[in-house]
C-alpha cells in the first residue's frame, strides 16, 4: 500500500538535481500566517540595512512545526506555543516575536466603538447559545448607559483553523467552566452556535452584514478597518478598551519568569489596564543548528527586529514585545543556541 | 384539449420566460465582469506587473505570482499535453471500438469533472508528503492532472472528425503508423487539437484548490520549483481575505487579470473551432 | 474479386510497405499510445488508492460510523463526516433545483426562439459563465451576493414563510447572507452552462421529421418542445442534470466563501453549513501532518471521490447511450 515510497525516491532525486542553489546568506523561515505581514515588512527593511534577505513562508503553524522538526528551514513559527517535551525532543528553542490581541466586534445600531461592555462569561454564554438576546438582563446590568435592542445575538466565528480561534477559545475556557467542559480550545473547535466566516475578512464581513452579530478578530484587523469593538472586563474586574497600551500591559503582567520556553500565558492576566485576550506568536530555533552561521543570521535578524523593528510592527498594528521580555530572549539566545559547544551569537 | 387561444397564450408566456432566463444569464455574466472591472481596474497599475508581492504599505505587485503561475502552467502543459495527446490518439486510432478504449474514455470523462480539490489532496499525498515539503513541482503535477482529461477529450473528438479516407490514403502509400498519425491525422486536426490545449490552459490558469496543498504560494521571488511557489489564484485567495486595503485591492486586480486571461483563451479557442467547422 | 487483393495479401503488402521506415519506430509509437491510454486508468487508480490509504487510519479509528457521525470536534479529536455529507448533498441539490428550470428555458430559447445569427454569440456568452474561475465566483458571491441576500432576500422570506408549519423549517434563523441557499445559488450559476450546453446538444439531435410532423398537426413551439423534443432526449437530459450535480458536489472555492462553514446540521436554507470540499479547504492548512484530523480530512476526500464518481459515471452512461445509440 505504500505508493508513497515508490515515488519519493524518484522525486527526491529529481528535486536535488533541479533545485538551484539557494542564496547562502539568506535565511528561511516557515509557519504561522498571522505574523507573516510583519515578518515580511521586517525582512524588507533588514535587507536594505544588512544585505541579508529573509524568505518567510506563511504555511500555517502546523506545517511550520513540521518544517523545523525536519530542519528544512532555518526557523519555524507557530501561533500556539509548542509543548515542552516536544521542544526538548526536537532540541528547539522557543521565543516570542510579536504580540497579537483578539478583540470582539459587534454590529448594533447606535452603538459606537468601545461603548458596549462585555465580560468573559457573557461572551462564553453568547457563543454557547445560552444568551440569545441583546437585551438579556446579564448584558443590560453592566450596560446601563447603553440602549440595548430586543434583537437576536448572532455569534460569528472563524471557520478556518487559526491561531485567532485558539486564543479566543483559550480565553473562553479560562473564564467559563461551562465552555471548558463543553467546547475547549484548539485552532478550530465545534461551535455550539453561530455562523462561520473564512478568515478575519470573513468574520468581519459577516458581522458587518448582520444586525445583532458579534465576532472576534485580530486587533490588527479591527484597527485597520475601523470595526466597532467592545470593552471586556479583565481579571482585576475593570472594563478595558482594546488599545495598544492595554495589550502591552498584558504582556508586561504575564509571568515570563515562571514560564517555561517563554510560553507565558497572556490570557486573563492580572493588572488594572490589562486586555485579557492577548497572546504572543512564537519562533522555533534549533539549539544545535547544522550551521552556526545560519543560526547566527536568524538571531541577528530578530535582534535587529526587537531593537529597530518596533515602529514597523506598530504601523501594521502589531504589538512589540516589552523590553524586559526582549532581554530575557537575548539571554536565552546566548545560553542555549550553540554550535560546537560555543554560542553562535554573543552580543 | 385546451382552446387554441389558450394554447397560444401558454406558448407566448413560455417563450417570454425562456427569453427572460437567457437574458438573466447574460446579465449575470455582465454583473460578474462589471464587479471585477469596477474593483480591479483602479488597482491595476504598472506595479502589479513590475513588482513582487510586498508587505502591506510597500506598494507591491503580483509579478512573482504571475511568473509562478506561468511557470507551473507551462510545466503542467509540458507534462500533460503529450500524455493527453497520445491518449486521445489512442482512443481515436488504435483503441477505436475496443473494450479497453471504452473504459479509458469512461474514466477520462469522470476525471474531467472530478472535484479539483481532490486532485490537490492526491498530489499532496503523492508528492508533498514523501518529499517533506510543498513545491512548484507538486503544483505543476496537480495542474497536469487537470489538463490531461481536457486534452484527451478534445483530441479524440477532433481526430474523429478527420476523414478515414485520409488515413487510408497515407497507409496505402506505405507510410508507417507513426508517420500517418503525426504527418496526416494530427496535421489535419491541428487547429482542433490547439483548441483543446488552449481550453486546458484556461482551465489550469484559474484553478485554486489543487494548488492550496501542493505549491502553497510564496510571498517572495522564487523560480525554484523544489520549494513553495507563488501563483496568481493563491495570491488572490490570500489577499482577498487580508486586513490591508492595498492587499485587497491587489486581489481584485489579480482577479481581473485572471478572468480576462481565461475568457480570452476561451473565446480564442472557440473562434479557432468555428473556423475549422 | 479477382481484381482485388485478398485480405491477407493486402496485409502482407502493407506490412512490406511499412518496412523501410517503420520497423523500429512504429512499435515505440504504438507503445506510447497504449501507455498513455493505460496511464489514465492508472491515474484514477492512484487517486483512489492514495485517498483511501491516507484516510484509512481515520476509518479504523472511528469505524464505519464515521460516515454518519455528526461530530466534528478538533478539541477532543472526534471526527465524523455526517454534517459534511449532508451539506454537500443539500447544497448541490439546491443548485440543481435552481439551475434546472433555467437550463430548460435557456435551451428552449437557444434552439427554438433566438434568431439564427444570435444563437451562437448568446450560446458562447452563456458558456463563458463556465469558464470563470471558481475563486472569482467566491469573491463575487462573498462581496456582492451575500450582502444582498442578508439585506433584501432573507429578511422578508424569514418573516413571511418562517411561521408557516413544515415549510417554515426551511426559512429559519438569522439573515446571515451566507448559508446553504446562497451556496446553492452561486453553484447554480456555475453549473447552468454545463447543463444548458448538453440540453442544446440533445435537442439539436432530435430528428427534424419528428418535430415537423408535430408542427404539421398544429402544435405550438412550446408543445413540440415539451411533447416531442424533451421526451426524445429525456435519458441524455437526465444525464446532463447528473453532470451538473456531480460538478456541484465537488465545488470548493466558491462554496467556501459563501456557505458559512458551520459544522452543524440544519434543515433551514439560510443556516450556515459546510460541504466536504469546503471543510477540506478550511481545515487542511492548520492540520498537523500525521494527525487524526488530517487523516479524517483525507477520508472525507475519499468519500467525496466515491460520491462524485458514482454520480458522474451515471451521468456519462445516460448521456452516451442516448447520443451514440
Amino acid at each position: 500500500m505504500k505508493f508513497t515510497h515508490i515515488f519519493s525516491a524518484a522525486v527526491i532525486a529529481a528535486t536535488s538535481v533541479l533545485s538551484g542553489g539557494a542564496f547562502a546568506a539568506d535565511i528561511t523561515g516557515a509557519g504561522a500566517t498571522f505574523p507573516a505581514p510583519v515578518y515580511q515588512a521586517w525582512a524588507v527593511a533588514y535587507k536594505e540595512k544588512s544585505g541579508t534577505g529573509l524568505n518567510y513562508q506563511s504555511i500555517g503553524s502546523g506545517a511550520g512545526q513540521t518544517q523545523i522538526f525536519n530542519r528544512t528551514v532555518d526557523f519555524g513559527a507557530s501561533d500556539a506555543p509548542v509543548a515542552t517535551d516536544k521542544l526538548a525532543a526536537q532540541k528547539l528553542l522557543q521565543f516570542p516575536a510579536v504580540i497579537g490581541s483578539v478583540v470582539p466586534i459587534v454590529n448594533l445600531d447606535g452603538i459606537e466603538a468601545n461603548k458596549l461592555k462585555l465580560t468573559g462569561p457573557i461572551l462564553a454564554d453568547m457563543y454557547l447559545g445560552n444568551i440569545t438576546k441583546w437585551n438579556d438582563p446579564k448584558i443590560a446590568e453592566i450596560n446601563k448607559d447603553v440602549k440595548l435592542p430586543d434583537l437576536a445575538i448572532v455569534p460569528v466565528y472563524r471557520s478556518d483553523g487559526s491561531g485567532t480561534t485558539f486564543v479566543f477559545a483559550s480565553y473562553l475556557s479560562a473564564v467559563s467552566a461551562d465552555w471548558k467542559s463543553k467546547v475547549g480550545a484548539a485552532t478550530s473547535v465545534q461551535w455550539p452556535a453561530g455562523a462561520g466566516g473564512k478568515g478575519n475578512e470573513g468574520v468581519a464581513g459577516t458581522v458587518k452584514n448582520t444586525k445583532g452579530a458579534i465576532g472576534y478578530v485580530e486587533y490588527i484587523y479591527a484597527s485597520a478597518n475601523n470595526l466597532v469593538t467592545a470593552q471586556v472586563q479583565n481579571k482585576a474586574g475593570k472594563f478595558v478598551s482594546p488599545t495598544v497600551p492595554s495589550f502591552q500591559a498584558a504582556a508586561a503582567n504575564a509571568d515570563w519568569a515562571g514560564a517555561k520556553d517563554f510560553a507565558a500565558s497572556m490570557i486573563d492576566t492580572p493588572g488594572d489596564t490589562t486586555w485579557p485576550i492577548t497572546s504572543a506568536t512564537f519562533i522555533l530555533l534549533p539549539k544545535e543548528p547544522k550551521s552556526g552561521t545560519q543560526a547566527a543570521e536568524v538571531i541577528k535578524f530578530f535582534d535587529w527586529a526587537f531593537k529597530d523593528g518596533g515602529a514597523i510592527a506598530e504601523k501594521l498594528h502589531y504589538i512589540p514585545l516589552p523590553a524586559d521580555v526582549v532581554a530575557r530572549v537575548r539571554d536565552a539566545w546566548k545560553a542555549e543556541v550553540k554550535a560546537d559547544g560555543k554560542p553562535v551569537w554573543t552580543n | 384539449m385546451a382552446s387554441l387561444a389558450r394554447r397560444r397564450a401558454t406558448d407566448h408566456i413560455v417563450k417570454a420566460i425562456s427569453t427572460a432566463f437567457a437574458a438573466l444569464s447574460l446579465i449575470l455574466l455582465a454583473w460578474i465582469l462589471w464587479t471585477l472591472i469596477a474593483r480591479g481596474l483602479p488597482a491595476l497599475g504598472p506595479n502589479v506587473f513590475t513588482r513582487i508581492t510586498l508587505p502591506p504599505g510597500h506598494e507591491g505587485g503580483l509579478l512573482n505570482a504571475i511568473v509562478g503561475s506561468l511557470i507551473q502552467i507551462v510545466v503542467a502543459l509540458v507534462i500533460g499535453t503529450p500524455i493527453g495527446l497520445f491518449c486521445g490518439t489512442f482512443l481515436a486510432e488504435n483503441g477505436r471500438g475496443t473494450q479497453i478504449a471504452n473504459v479509458v474514455r469512461f474514466i477520462n470523462d469522470v476525471l474531467l469533472s472530478a472535484p479539483s480539490i481532490l486532485i490537490g489532496l492526491f498530489v499532496y499525498q503523492l508528492l508533498v508528503v514523501p518529499v517533506g515539503g510543498f513545491s512548484g513541482w507538486a503544483g505543476a503535477a496537480a495542474l497536469a492532472v487537470i489538463i490531461i482529461p481536457v486534452v484527451v477529450r478534445t483530441t479524440e473528438d477532433m481526430l474523429n472528425l478527420v476523414p478515414i479516407g485520409l488515413r487510408e490514403a497515407a497507409f496505402a502509400l506505405g507510410a508507417p503508423q507513426w508517420k500517418v498519425v503525426t504527418m496526416v491525422t494530427w496535421r489535419a486536426a491541428r487547429a482542433g487539437i490547439m483548441t483543446g490545449i488552449l481550453l486546458a490552459l484556461a482551465r489550469a490558469a484559474g484553478e485554486t484548490a489543487p494548488l492550496l496543498f501542493t505549491s502553497l504560494g510564496n510571498n517572495g521571488w522564487s523560480l525554484d520549483m523544489s520549494g513553495p511557489m507563488a501563483s496568481l489564484p493563491i495570491a488572490i485567495y490570500q489577499y482577498a481575505a487580508s486586513p490591508f486595503d492595498d492587499w485587497v485591492a491587489l486581489a481584485w486586480a489579480g482577479a481581473l487579470i485572471i478572468t480576462v486571461g481565461v475568457l480570452t483563451l476561451n473565446i480564442l479557442s472557440r473562434l479557432v473551432l468555428a473556423k475549422m467547422k | 474479386m479477382d481484381a482485388t487483393l485478398s485480405g491477407t495479401q493486402a496485409d502482407q503488402a502493407l506490412a512490406s510497405a511499412h518496412k523501410p521506415t517503420g520497423k523500429v519506430s512504429d512499435p515505440i509509437f504504438v507503445g506510447l499510445l497504449w501507455a498513455s491510454g493505460i496511464f489514465v486508468l492508472v491515474l484514477l487508480g492512484l487517486i483512489i488508492a492514495m485517498l483511501f490509504e491516507g484516510g484509512l487510519p481515520a476509518l479504523q479509528e472511528f469505524g464505519i460510523s464515521f460516515l454518519w457521525s455528526t461530530t466534528w470536534n478538533p478539541v477532543t479529536e472526534k471526527f465524523g463526516a455526517g454534517v459534511m455529507i449532508f451539506g454537500t448533498l443539500f447544497s448541490a441539490i439546491i443548485a440543481v433545483i435552481i439551475a434546472l428550470p433555467l437550463s430548460f428555458g435557456i435551451a428552449f430559447f437557444l434552439t427554438e426562439i433566438a434568431p439564427g445569427p444570435l444563437r451562437r454569440p448568446i450560446g458562447v456568452a452563456i458558456q463563458l459563465l463556465a469558464a470563470i474561475p471558481s475563486i472569482i465566483y467566491g469573491m463575487w458571491g462573498f462581496f456582492v451576493i451575500v450582502p444582498l441576500m442578508a439585506a433584501y432576500v432573507q429578511p422578508p422570506l424569514i418573516e413571511w414563510l418562517g411561521p408557516i408549519p413544515l415549510i417554515g423549517a426551511l426559512f429559519q434563523g438569522p439573515p446571515l447572507g451566507a448559508g446553504m441557499l446562497t451556496a446553492g445559488l452561486i453553484m447554480a450559476i456555475m453549473i447552468l452552462p454545463f447543463i444548458t450546453a448538453m440540453f442544446v446538444e440533445v435537442l439539436e439531435s432530435v430528428p427534424p421529421m419528428l418535430k415537423e410532423s408535430a408542427y404539421g398537426v398544429g402544435a405550438t413551439t412550446f408543445e413540440v418542445y415539451r411533447n416531442v423534443s424533451v421526451p426524445y432526449g429525456r435519458t441524455a437530459m437526465v444525464g446532463a442534470v447528473m453532470l451538473g450535480l456531480g460538478r456541484a458536489l465537488g465545488e470548493t472555492m466558491a462554496v467556501t466563501f459563501v456557505i458559512g462553514n458551520a459544522t452543524r446540521m440544519s434543515a433551514s436554507l439560510f443556516a450556515p453549513g459546510s460541504t466536504i470540499a469546503s471543510t477540506i479547504a478550511n481545515e487542511f492548512p492548520e492540520a498537523a501532518p500525521g494527525s487524526l484530523k488530517l487523516q479524517s480530512l483525507l477520508e472525507l476526500g475519499f468519500i467525496l471521490f466515491v460520491i462524485s464518481f458514482i454520480v458522474l459515471a451515471l451521468s456519462r452512461m445516460l448521456v452516451r447511450t442516448k447520443l451514440k445509440g
